[in-house]
């Protein structure tokens, strides 16, 4: 399944992505503020709607600042890795039959793959900052990726016993009789936490905790290179919603509505619920967040593929 | 692990719950009559200045804010020469309206006061006399004084006895 138009298909992926994760900066301030029962921006044009506008402006125009004690290189490198990483794996997302960049008949290990390099980012922006608290929030990152990154990846091995493929294309297409969410219920709430801590998301932002650790690992940074941070942190969000309804919620499956409309109505449930957890949850302790990914996600996830392969055994042997 | 889903729930629910900010510049909050805000000086129903000039507000004023010059007019009432206030160190504590033995000074419900430059936030006298006797109408200090000034003898206050002969007492 390719696309009649690749390079449309791409451009309109590439700068869909972008402006979701530009204007979710505004979604997440009202949807925050409304669940704190305030207005948040609503003062710069219709809404606050040009709050977007306003920022990006803001941060353009910010001195580019890089400090004379950092590792110069790795600190200019660090940012560009999020931001590269997390739009090479929008690449495998189809967002409609036929709109989708490259349908990799491994596009799941693909996208494992591209999220895992993201943690590079933090961790070497973490390192060359030559800053303690950074790099304190670079090892947390580490440490947090390590333990997350197995399970997520174990937990989306039931789909794929489940859709018999690792083509995302086709894994939607296995999902037209029933959603994976519903046999797949375990896979799915682990995938979740997964992808919070994944995306370094409240409640698992501990790399920057801005409590105890300044900005952690974007402590040092200002101008476009933390808008590269944030940016790629809000595409990290896009993206892992967008994986969660292709997943789980059968990607452009839905009656009536065109597909990408479906798409892009499953994914915007699944970012507002991430807004919803940042408005709702406390941050773990670190020690905590260790010790449920190893003991208690890891072993959740192992069953859940033990579970799920016996049943697709037995289903097949029937 | 049940408490976690139903903080996402509660939190949820704030969505049709009111919102709480007050809009500010499009929506006035509504301020008490005793809001601490913009010092005044009011005058006494006859129009004249209610200020005595004492200095009682300025020893008062924690952050010594306020300076004033005693002066007296040709009725031997006293007045401010001139009354300043510095609202760029006031504190509207109130302290001065308390201490004021005439109710010439008193704090509005106004806290509009932003100003570009610092120095506009020193207020002279002009700026801070109103025309009218504010929070308390009616009262006149110089009347119900037993001060002698021009215009006004010994015993003509209000609730005063005309002034008895003391020659008058002897046995």
């Amino acid at each position: 399944m390719t696309s009649p138009y690749p390079l449309l298909s791409i451009l309109g992926i590439v700068l869909g992505a972008l402006t979701i994760a530009a204007s979710l900066i505004y979604v997440e301030r009202r949807l925050l503020a409304l669940w704190q029962d305030r207005y948040g921006p609503n003062r710069t044009g219709p809404f606050g709607l040009l709050q977007v506008v306003a920022d990006s402006i803001k941060i353009f125009m910010k001195e580019d600042w890089i400090p004379p004690f950092v590792d110069k290189p790795v600190f200019i490198v660090a940012p560009a890795i999020v931001f590269v990483t997390v739009l090479m794996s929008f690449a495998v997302i189809p967002v409609a039959p036929g709109i989708i960049v490259s349908d990799l008949n491994i596009g799941l290990l693909f996208f494992l793959g591209m999220s895992s390099l993201g943690v590079y980012s933090v961790v070497l922006a973490g390192w060359s900052s030559n800053n303690k608290y950074a790099l304190i929030g670079g090892m947390r990152a580490a440490a947090q990726m390590l333990s997350y990154e197995v399970f997520m990846g174990l937990s989306l091995m039931g789909v794929v016993l489940l859709a018999g493929s690792f083509s995302l294309a086709a894994i939607v297409a296995a999902q037209r009789k029933l959603w994976f969410v519903i046999p797949q219920f375990p896979g799915f709430v682990l995938f979740l936490i997964a992808g919070l801590a994944e995306t370094r998301r409240i409640p698992f932002d501990l790399p920057e905790a801005e409590s105890e650790l300044v900005a952690g690992y974007h402590s040092e940074y200002s101008g476009m290179k933390f808008g590269m941070f944030f940016v790629g942190e809000y595409m990290g969000i896009t993206l892992i919603s967008a994986m969660i309804s292709v997943l789980f919620f059968g990607g452009w499956l839905g009656p009536i509505l065109p597909g990408v409309v479906w798409f892009l109505i499953k994914t915007f449930c699944f970012i507002s619920f991430f807004i919803l957890l940042r408005a709702a949850l406390p941050r773990p302790r670190f020690d905590q967040l260790m010790s449920w990914g190893w003991k208690v996600m890891l072993p959740l996830a192992l069953a859940n593929i033990l579970l799920t392969g016996a049943a697709v055994l037995i289903w097949s042997q029937k | 692990m049940f408490s976690i889903l139903r903080t996402i729930w509660y939190v949820f629910l704030h969505a049709f719950q009111k919102r709480i900010t007050v809009q500010y510049p499009d929506e006035k909050p509504y301020l008490a009559p005793r809001y601490r805000g913009r010092i005044i000086l009011s005058r006494d129903p006859d129009g004249g200045e209610r200020c005595v000039a004492c200095n009682l507000c300025a020893v008062a004023c924690p952050v010594d804010c306020i300076a004033l010059q005693a002066t007296e007019d040709e009725h031997g009432r006293r007045y401010p020469d001139f009354f300043r206030i510095n609202f760029s160190r006031c504190i509207y504590c109130g302290f001065c309206e308390e201490a004021c033995p005439t109710y010439a000074i008193q704090l509005t419900p106004d806290f509009e006061m932003g100003e570009f430059h610092r120095k506009n936030l020193v207020y002279e006298k002009e700026d801070l006399m109103i025309d009218g006797p504010g929070k308390y109408p009616g009262y006149n200090f110089w009347r119900v004084a037993g001060v002698q000034i021009g215009g006004k003898k010994k015993g003509e206050g209000a609730h005063e006895a005309p002034p008895v002969d003391v020659r008058s007492l002897l046995p």
